[in-house]
């Protein structure tokens, strides 16, 4: 049982990072527009065709 | 002829030599208009970065300072084919969003440490009994205390604050209840730590902490949403005053940039954007959506003319009282004041839920610990045993219950045209049994519109429609949006007051008073018919024919009153307008309750004595002298086309030119509730079921996480039905 000792910092070590991660894409402002961040992961490719 | 106005009120230096606008863009809905728009302004030389928020239909926009007109841009855009307009967040929305961005982080925080605290937890709970030893159990119960301990101070704060502010005003609140519960199950984990015994709950509490933050981040982005897409509303409706730079120079400025003492031009068919006195000028103008009247009156120097006002013949020169929407008369904020009052007095429906709750929980917890001391046990478990209980109680679902609801509903709402602007808006339209309508601007379309089309040839109103593009009275430009005429003729001369004339196929065309184009018979003949009308006469050569032009009904809202009625919802109208005028439109919707000339002060004693009667009473209005009624009413709405203060103060705001998302607001409401109940019974079966379980002193931390978690996912499923579409 003494990989513990590595074992339980290293997962409480990535917990960490993934909280920091998501507090910096919070503050970057990648919350503030979901409805456009989910289109423009395939938009970028398309040729910009009118719609309206 | 957007080009022309000076938008520098709303540029904000962002430094490092760049400027910043934010504008407002009508009808960008898809992927396909964020990707045109971002690729068609960043090609601009030295704009340096264009981004549009689809959320919030929304374009940020970044140049070099001083190399471009800011007009250029909606100038482009409307070549595009959108419509936009520069806006500027109002503190509310500013308010709204940090708390949002606050509520997000907090639940971040919570949901991380939850996540990790679990992974702690399962091998505890799977190991206990096994092979587990016990000082690996106090070391994952440390590890776990490190980590919730800090997490909760920081991610319970709103709970707390609640709470807190709650208790000093001698109050109780759902927050009271959760906070004791957090608190309780954090102070007994630590205790059980230190003394190596078996069961800690720190997971437990920070799971039931993520849940609450996720319910109330949930509500509170609805509202940022809604406050956001008011904002685009009130910056689309471009409202811009003619201000006087020097004594004899006019420039054009947004609304927003007038200050009080200012001088502004108003000219006729213009919709005054201020509150203000008259201080030169002359002139008929329309304060139906002030005072109801739909007959014009005339304002002299001297006279007071409010934000809303729409000038008819002359031209005026104003002294702004105060920036729009800042003041009103006296009595009305007087009356205003006192209505906002009565109604802070209402218990949403969670308020009286947790004055129920909270006292019966803590007594259960009290008795448990009693019971158990009685029956011989020690001390120390009793006090375990009685906070398990809290714990197993602790109002999860029932803090779920109510704001899960709301946000679906409310979203329901949004998608069909109804923004709420008050949390407990849906509890109270659903409770409403009668609706008092307001009639001009709200029965009927605030705009003029052309009542006897069909008895005039096809080709005359087209003719007709294109010669009145040439005049800027209103009674005019409804006969050109009738015809939608957009090529206005060549060579017509106005005469002031009388009307327009030029010369057409060789014949003289005119359009103007009835004596103006000889049509006096004609005209006599339509208004002996419907005294309302505006009349406005059309000749050209021998052909005579008089257009005339009114208030039209909202085209479904004869229906959406039959409806409301079939609902057993009682309606009436109250108008500030004339009696025959009221009398018709009553006669025509079939409403046989209808009073005329009602004054704002008059509004509100029939809104009282139907409260009195134990009507609750829905107030439908959208003139200034409807927002005192709209403020003591038990709910409100107004349309989008009301003066600010009207919508301010009422409880939803409605889209478009129809009056079913009245019926829509009533019927989602009304579904909202019965859920919203329905969700409170969950939370009572649940804790029917857990409560004795705990008391019993078997409920261990599994049990306690299994118990919270499946009724929040419950509460929250249940909730989702708000969103199921039935026919209206």
């Amino acid at each position: 049982m003494e990989v513990l000792v590595y074992l339980v910092p290293l997962a409480l070590a990535l917990g960490f990072v993934g909280l920091l991660a998501f507090l910096w894409s919070l503050r970057s402002g990648q919350y503030d527009d979901l409805d456009g961040a989910a289109w423009r992961a395939i938009a970028d490719d398309e040729p910009a065709n009118d719609h309206s | 002829m957007q080009a022309d106005i000076d938008f520098s009120h709303y540029l904000r230096d962002c430094g490092a030599g760049l400027v910043h606008l934010d504008l407002a863009v009508e009808g960008i809905n898809c992927a396909g208009c964020m990707a045109k728009i971002e690729r068609n302004l960043s090609s601009i030389p030295d704009v340096t970065s264009a981004r549009v928020n689809l959320t919030d239909s929304r374009l940020a926009l970044e140049w070099k300072a001083g190399t471009l007109d800011p007009a250029l841009f909606v100038t482009r855009l409307a070549e595009l084919g959108y419509k936009a307009h520069p806006f500027q967040r109002d503190a509310a929305e500013m308010r709204e969003a940090q708390r949002s961005q606050g509520l997000l982080r907090r639940l971040g925080v919570a949901a991380f440490a939850a996540m990790n605290v679990m992974m702690l937890s399962i091998p505890v709970w799977s190991g206990i009994g096994s092979d587990m030893l016990p000082e690996q159990r106090d070391f994952f119960h440390w590890l776990s205390a490190l980590i919730v301990l800090p997490a909760a101070a920081y991610s319970a704060q709103p709970f707390f604050a609640s709470a807190w502010t709650a208790l000093r005003s001698r109050g109780v609140n759902m927050d009271v209840p959760i906070s004791i519960g957090i608190f309780l199950a954090l102070a007994i984990s630590v205790v059980e730590t230190v003394n190596h015994a078996e069961h800690a709950y720190f997971d437990a509490a920070i799971m039931l902490i993520a849940f609450l933050l996720a319910g109330r981040y949930l509500d509170q982005n609805m509202r940022r949403r809604t406050r956001a897409f008011a904002g685009n509303l009130a910056a689309l409706k471009a409202e811009t005053a003619t201000k006087f730079v020097s004594p004899t120079e006019i420039r054009t400025v947004p609304a927003a940039a007038i200050k009080p003492n200012d001088m502004v031009l108003l000219r006729p068919g213009e919709r005054c954007a201020v509150d203000g006195n008259v201080i030169e000028g002359r002139s008929e103008v329309d304060q139906s959506l002030i005072t109801g009247e739909t007959l014009p009156v005339t304002a002299t120097p001297g006279s007071a003319v409010f934000a809303g006002t729409l000038v008819r013949s002359g031209t005026l020169r104003v002294r702004v009282a105060a920036a729009s929407g800042d003041t009103l008369l006296a009595e009305l904020t007087r009356l205003l004041d006192q209505a906002l009052q009565a109604r802070s007095r209402y218990l949403r429906l969670a308020e009286r839920a947790s004055r129920l709750y909270a006292p019966v929980v803590h007594a259960t917890a009290f008795l448990t610990m009693l019971g158990w001391l009685a029956y011989g046990a020690t001390f120390h478990d009793s006090i375990v045993t009685a906070i398990a209980v809290l714990i197993i109680t602790c109002p999860c679902a029932l803090g779920l219950a109510i704001p899960a609801v709301q946000t679906v509903a409310s979203g329901a709402l949004f998608g069909s045209g109804v923004l709420l602007n008050a949390g407990d808006a849906i509890e109270r339209i659903a409770e409403v049994d009668r609706v008092i309508f307001d009639k001009t601007g709200t029965l009927t379309l605030p705009e003029l519109d052309v009542a006897n089309l069909a008895s005039i040839p096809t080709e005359t109103v087209k003719l007709a429609g294109r010669l009145a593009l040439s005049s800027r009275h209103p009674v005019a430009a409804a006969v050109a949006r009738a015809a939608g005429a957009s090529a206005p003729l060549p060579d017509i001369a106005e005469e002031p007051g009388q009307g327009v004339h030029g010369t057409w196929q060789g014949q003289s065309i005119r359009l103007g008073r009835p004596a103006f184009c000889n049509a006096d018979d004609l005209a006599n003949e339509i208004l002996c018919q419907d005294p309302e009308a505006s009349v406005v006469a059309f000749s050209h050569g021998e052909t005579r024919f008089v257009f005339a032009v009114r208030q039209q009904m909202r085209p479904d809202a004869a229906e959406v009153i039959a409806a409301l009625e079939r609902r057993g919802i009682a309606v009436e109208i109250a108008s500030g307008d004339r009696e025959p005028a009221v009398r018709l439109a009553a006669g025509t919707l079939g409403i046989h309750e209808w009073r005329a000339e009602v004054s704002p002060v008059d509004k509100i004693a029939r809104i009282e004595e139907l409260a009195r009667q134990g009507c609750k009473v829905l107030m439908v209005g959208d003139g200034l002298n409807d927002a005192p009624a709209l403020a003591a009413a038990h709910a409100s709405m107004s349309p989008v086309t009301a003066t600010h203060v009207s919508q301010a103060v009422a409880d939803a705001v409605f889209l478009g030119e129809r009056l079913a998302p009245v019926l829509t607001a009533v019927r989602v409401s009304r579904k909202a509730l019965r859920l919203m109940r329905q969700n409170l019974w969950l939370a009572v079966i649940y804790n029917v079921v857990a409560v004795p379980v705990a008391i019993l002193g078997v409920v261990t931390p599994l049990i306690a996480a299994a118990a919270m978690s499946g009724s929040s996912v419950l509460v929250m499923l249940n909730a989702l039905r708000a969103r199921a579409k039935e026919a209206v």
